[in-house]
């Protein structure tokens, strides 16, 4: 696998998933544009099914943008005439009727707030909307489906408080176990360590690796290059709307690459116990 | 594997609040029917009652003289069912608009639909254009919607604070204009007529207006009362509703519609009454919690019940004179309305 200097222009190479696109998300030709100017130029993105991949790159990059589109939630715009394809686990995703499409994949926002006194159970059973018909109300299933997805995030104890009650790591638990009520096989995170403490983001970020443990697609907008060099298994780096390098932790988190992109100086140590990079920063000057 | 976990009731008792507010609506109708300034007995005016839905034979009533009866049957039951159903349909405008907007402050009267409509149905009353009443109504409260959206769009940023006050701008426009059509052309008591539809009234309340509002609430309202699901979906924003399988876009135009739909058939036989669709939901959401499926059925009953003992006190209070209802509504609601403010100051 091979990333390529930012200052030769934005190429970009694929994750080999080890099958013809079968498996995980296999994105192409995505773009984005607003009041002409292009968000996001025709990009690829791969995400390889039972793995966590990081979607890294300075503020304005695009990476919230391309997880609304990824998601459906923005329909894609101002690419070329081929058109963007959202492949995953053999279908187009973006062509799947809305409630199927949140039947198979769940976006978690990054700021997604209410005012309204919602219980964290009954917020977490939103999730089960696309899985219900329109006019019934929860079912058993619903409810065992929410249980199991508050289990899942430890957040069973929160059951009952009111949402805007709780703590910023509490409540990023409580959109996730919303995600996973879901049923999902593929899930789009904004940022999900934001504003957490450091013990809440290995907390958000242990949910993710048990999630790709159990054969979930992942891909999760990270912020902090320190911690996606920690806990993910492929980043795709986007800069400017393009992306810039995709592949393995160790082939893209390196000065070559993060270098041009963010304006820094990178030095890459290994960490002495997991083996993992470790990536310390200074300005360019 | 997960043990099942048997979860109970979202909410303790909350099964017996549906059945309890329709027996507390039921007994608002019969007790408030017969409280009134006429020497009227409750057994008098249960008897007209009866006799006219057709239980004075079989129960062995004697009917009523002309006069009471007609007092009873052609005035006071009219006005109370015309009230429980503007109530009703107020109410459960105020939930989706609440809902759909993501505004705590949203509802049809101060966001200018109830001034709007009342404009519509003024000028085909005054065009003597009758059948058509309805129809002007709603006209006048999607214009008046999409005036308010419009402008709180323009300005800025949509925050619950610029839509009020875009909507408190159409409003004043339409209620001059409706205070103008009026006095151009009424030629008895206008400024009667032109209060009944600023701030409200039930007070000329016939059993046609028991039809168009019992309708409305009956079709419209069940149709909006049944989209809990999809209201839910709406809680945490516009993204997670579109993650959530729901078309937002769309969902937001057909609700909307619908509401402006029964606001305009409510105002068009109540003239515009406030606040009840701002107090009632939040009244209720404190019982329920956010859930749609229980608040909107809920809000409804409970606001069918207010709006009557509203109007009941409107028309007793001062007795033997009446003020229109608005005002009752006006002076519960605007203290709410200013707490709301308070609480909501961070999201202005």
């Amino acid at each position: 696998m091979t990333t390529h200097d930012t200052s030769v222009g934005p190429v970009e190479t694929r994750i080999s998933t080890g099958s013809t696109g079968s498996a995980g998300l296999d994105a192409a030709r995505v773009s984005w544009s607003t009041s002409g100017r292009l968000i996001l130029d025709g990009v690829d993105v791969t995400a390889p099914a039972g793995a966590v991949t990081g979607l890294l790159g300075p503020n304005g990059s695009g990476k919230s943008t391309l997880l609304r589109v990824l998601a459906g939630v923005q329909p894609p715009s101002g690419g070329d005439d081929d058109g963007a394809r959202v492949g995953f686990a053999g279908t187009d995703l973006l062509a799947l009727p809305r409630r199927r499409r949140a039947r198979t994949l769940a976006l978690v926002e990054q700021e997604a707030a209410t005012d309204l006194p919602v219980t964290v159970l009954d917020a977490v059973l939103l999730g089960r909307i696309p899985h219900r018909s329109l006019l019934a109300g929860d079912s058993a299933e619903d409810r065992a489906a929410a249980r199991r997805a508050l289990e899942a995030v430890g957040a069973t104890h929160l059951a009952d408080r009111e949402v805007t009650t709780l703590s910023g790591g509490e409540r990023q638990r409580v959109h996730m176990a919303r995600a996973l009520a879901q049923e999902p096989a593929l899930i789009l995170l904004d940022e999900p360590t934001n504003h957490l403490d450091i013990a809440a983001q290995l907390d958000a970020l242990r949910i993710l690796r048990e999630l790709a443990d159990a054969g979930v697609t992942v891909l999760a907008a990270l912020h902090d290059l320190q911690l996606a060099a920690q806990h993910c298994d492929h980043v795709v780096l986007l800069s400017g709307g393009r992306v810039v390098a995709a592949g393995d932790v160790n082939d893209v988190l390196v000065p070559d690459v993060l270098d041009p992109v963010y304006g820094v100086r990178t030095e890459v140590l290994t960490h002495p116990r997991t083996g993992r990079p470790v990536l310390t920063f200074a300005r360019r000057d | 594997m997960v043990e099942p976990v048997d979860t109970p009731a979202p909410r303790r008792g909350a099964a017996w609040w549906l059945p309890a507010s329709a027996v507390v609506l039921v007994a608002t109708v019969l007790v408030t029917v017969t409280v009134g300034p006429a020497d009227l007995s409750v057994a008098d005016v249960w008897r007209s009652i009866a006799t006219h839905v057709g239980l004075g034979g079989p129960l062995g009533l004697e009917p009523l003289g002309a006069l009471p009866d007609g007092m009873v049957w052609e005035l006071r039951l009219p006005r109370v069912l015309t009230a429980a159903a503007v109530g009703a349909g107020l109410a459960v405008c105020g939930v989706v608009m609440q809902s759909l907007t993501r505004n705590p402050l949203a509802d049809p009267y101060l966001l200018g639909l109830s001034s709007g409509a009342s404009l519509g149905a003024v000028l085909v009353l005054v065009a003597g254009l009758t059948v058509l009443l309805p129809v002007a109504a709603f006209g006048g409260a999607v214009a008046a919607l999409a005036a308010a959206l419009g402008l709180a769009g323009a300005i800025g940023t949509i925050t619950p604070t610029r839509t009020v006050l875009a909507g408190l701008a159409v409003s004043q426009l339409a209620a001059a204009a409706t205070s103008f059509v009026i006095f151009w052309s009424a030629t008895g008591d206008s400024y009667r007529e032109i209060l009944s539809w600023l701030m409200g009234s039930v007070a000329g309340a016939t059993w046609t207006s028991v039809a168009i509002t019992g309708v409305a609430v009956l079709v419209l309202g069940t149709l909006l009362a049944s989209t809990g699901s999809v209201l839910d979906a709406f809680t945490f924003g516009d993204t997670a509703a579109a993650a959530l399988g729901v078309p937002v876009a769309r969902v937001r135009w057909l609700l909307l519609v619908g509401v402006a739909l029964l606001t305009g058939a409510l105002v068009s036989q109540s003239g515009s009454i406030g606040f009840v669709g701002l107090i009632l939901p939040h009244a209720v959401r404190l019982l329920t919690g956010a859930r749609h499926r229980l608040l909107l059925p809920l809000s409804a009953l409970c606001g069918a019940s207010f709006l009557v003992w509203a109007d009941t006190l409107a028309r007793t209070v001062f007795a033997p004179r009446e003020v229109p209802v608005g005002i009752v509504t006006a002076a519960i609601g605007a203290p709410v309305f200013a707490l709301l403010l308070w609480r909501g100051r961070r999201i202005a």
